[in-house]
């Protein structure tokens, strides 16, 4: 019976998120023009699915103070509530407002994970792309170095670095952002090797143009679509290695508001039959399927495959 | 034969290579502590008196090299020290049931996983564009796209809360193989879910690829029966590939465990590496890294051997 009606509210979410996401993709297509217009109305369901959840995700990032009833921090009935109208989803083990905390919870634990990434992508592309046009030993110190680090698990890695540096929301972003550059360095490395043997490279370099020149507006331009794509990939992993290291009681600490370390604090409610606990796994979850629907359409238009 | 034997002893030299490196950045990771050891152990009672005498006893006296020599060449007897947080614990006793409990897990999973996944991602292959492709996967993007412990969280919601099969996944000492097997279902249930989603379209990809190769195409406009495509020409060749997606799940399954163990309070190693984490217990975590790098290292060693054995092409390269 419990299964019955598990399927029923799957089916009913399933049925509303199609009608959201098409009356979202009519409404985008609506306020666009030229090129942009073109593509949002020719994109899939899922991708403008996952466009409305990341816009959504945004705002309420963005407005978390004006949209959320109670203040992040504060003690403001016992603990453990159930749902009520003054608090939607109850309170949490110390008796804060859990809708207040998953607001809240968007704005640290996604713009963490944004930083994150940031950071990886600056690291990873910049060594990438220099030693793909550098050559000789610079290349092959980096790339070795890459192989190495990446011969150990990043998980196992990034809780090695976490305790020896002491967790703080500081060295977990610096921790996280340094293992995962390595995989943008790779790509960004064999991406731009494509590159770096065209003639119109050749011909920059024989004019004697400069490094700088050379990668920011000879590579650069040529390497944008695919390292946009794999942002997001990036981020979907930064943010679920994140949240993995929150759960476990090593990442973003308390009193801050955070999705995973809320799923920790409060999972004994699950053995009693109360969902509460799921819902900011589930928040997680939603984002990076959003993130991964929408990827997935731009790896899509960007290969020029049409079926 | 030479031939094999010489390729497999090659990539096993570049494999404890790659090990020795991994063990240095484990240990000299530690270096870049700020303070050292004794400092970390004595806290607030640490007078330049006693910090010494610890110093002295753990040997942190020494220079860098002879104390990581000295590490190293424990560590290959499964000796890793004692224990900072629990004085005077060898390491070793706390990892050895661990090892064992951790190992039986992704065994569980992987025997519960590797079957269905293989199966789903051949079919999905081969119905290509149907509506069970596009649904299996679907899911399977979903589902990597969650963090373990949600699908931990909602196989406990659904499973556990009927009573169906416990959420604490204690194993008791000495109990028999089916009471271990019923225990431990939910948390190998969950790693299967994850680790099935990814092998699924990592197959799905390796074989749609393959079929797209001209000599299928060639056997099939001779006429040849659809079955024996797949069994004489696209099978043998898609060992490789399979093999491949194979080892770097079960890799995966690694680190997935820290979180599952986590989760359903299961004895294994990964609960041991983040309770020693927060404790910050160095040697501890060393220990488990070594393990868990070690354990990585030696599968893809692995996929990389069978693929090159089962690729004429690769085994005779040039």
């Amino acid at each position: 019976m419990a299964f019955l009606i598990f399927l029923f509210w799957a089916a009913v979410t399933l049925a509303v998120a199609i009608a959201l996401s098409w009356g979202f993709r009519r409404l985008a297509a609506a306020v666009t023009r030229g090129e942009m217009h073109r593509a949002l109305r020719d994109a899939p369901l899922t991708a403008s699915f996952g466009m409305m959840v990341i816009l959504i995700y945004l705002v309420v990032a963005i407005l978390a103070p004006l949209i959320a009833p109670f203040p992040e921090r504060m003690v403001v009935g016992s603990q453990f509530q159930p749902w009520t109208a003054e608090h939607w989803l109850g309170t949490d083990a110390l008796g804060r407002d859990m809708f207040s905390r998953m607001i809240y919870g968007t704005r640290n634990t996604v713009g963490i994970a944004f930083a994150t990434t940031a950071l990886a992508f600056l690291i990873g592309s910049v060594l990438g792309l220099l030693a793909a046009t550098v050559g000789g030993w610079l290349d092959q110190g980096l790339s070795r170095l890459v192989d190495v680090f990446m011969a150990i698990p990043s998980l196992i890695f990034a809780l090695l670095l976490l305790t020896i540096f002491g967790t703080s929301i500081l060295t977990l972003i610096l921790v996280i952002a340094v293992i995962d550059s390595t995989r943008v360095f790779r790509l960004s490395r064999a991406v731009a090797e494509g590159v770096v043997v065209m003639d119109y490279i050749e011909a920059a370099r024989l004019r004697g143009e400069r490094l700088g020149y050379l990668i920011t507006r000879e590579i650069l331009p040529n390497v944008t679509a695919p390292l946009v794509a794999e942002f997001g990939l990036r981020f979907c992993f930064v943010f679920l290695a994140i949240s993995a290291l929150s759960f476990l009681g090593l990442g973003i600490q308390p009193p801050t508001a955070d999705w995973g370390s809320m799923v920790r604090e409060n999972a004994t409610l699950i053995t009693f039959g109360d969902i509460t606990p799921l819902l900011p796994a589930g928040a997680i979850a939603l984002l990076t399927v959003a993130v991964n629907f929408v990827v997935d359409w731009q790896l899509y238009r960007a290969s020029g495959l049409k079926e | 034969m030479t031939r094999v034997l010489r390729m497999i002893a090659y990539r096993l030299a570049l494999g404890l290579l790659t090990l020795f490196v991994v063990s240095l950045i484990i240990f000299g990771a530690t270096e870049l502590l700020p303070g050292d050891f004794a400092e970390a152990i004595l806290g607030q009672a640490a007078t330049p008196e006693t910090v010494a005498a610890i110093r002295r006893q753990l040997g942190l006296d020494q220079p860098l090299h002879i104390r990581y020599f000295e590490w190293l060449w424990g560590a290959v007897q499964f000796d890793f020290g004692t224990s900072l947080a629990q004085r005077g614990r060898p390491v070793a006793d706390m990892i050895w049931v661990r090892l064992g409990n951790t190992l039986f897990l992704a065994a569980y999973a992987a025997v519960m996983a590797v079957p269905l996944a293989l199966t789903l991602g051949i079919l999905a292959a081969l119905w290509r564009n149907s509506v069970f492709d596009r649904v299996a996967n679907s899911s399977a993007l979903s589902a990597i796209s969650f963090p373990e412990f949600f699908v931990a969280y909602i196989l406990i919601y659904i499973l556990a809360q009927g009573g169906w099969f416990p959420s604490m996944a204690r194993v008791p000492a000495g109990a028999d193989l089916g009471e271990k097997l019923y225990r431990a279902f939910l948390p190998a249930l969950t790693l299967t879910l994850v680790v099935t989603a990814h092998m699924m379209r990592m197959t799905r990809a390796a074989i749609i690829n393959l079929l797209a190769s001209p000599y299928i195409e060639m056997a099939r406009l001779k006429g040849m029966r659809p079955s024996r495509v797949i069994v004489r020409h696209a099978l043998p060749n898609a060992i490789a590939p399979i093999v491949n997606v194979v080892a770097i799940n079960l890799a995966y399954l690694i680190t997935g465990v820290v979180v599952v163990e986590v989760v359903f309070v299961y004895p294994g190693l990964g609960q041991l590496m983040v309770d020693s984490v927060s404790r910050r217990d160095i040697p501890v975590v060393q220990a488990v890294a070594l393990i868990f790098a070690a354990a990585y290292v030696l599968l893809n060693l692995t996929a990389d051997v069978i693929s090159t054995l089962s690729n004429p092409r690769l085994m005779h390269r040039k």
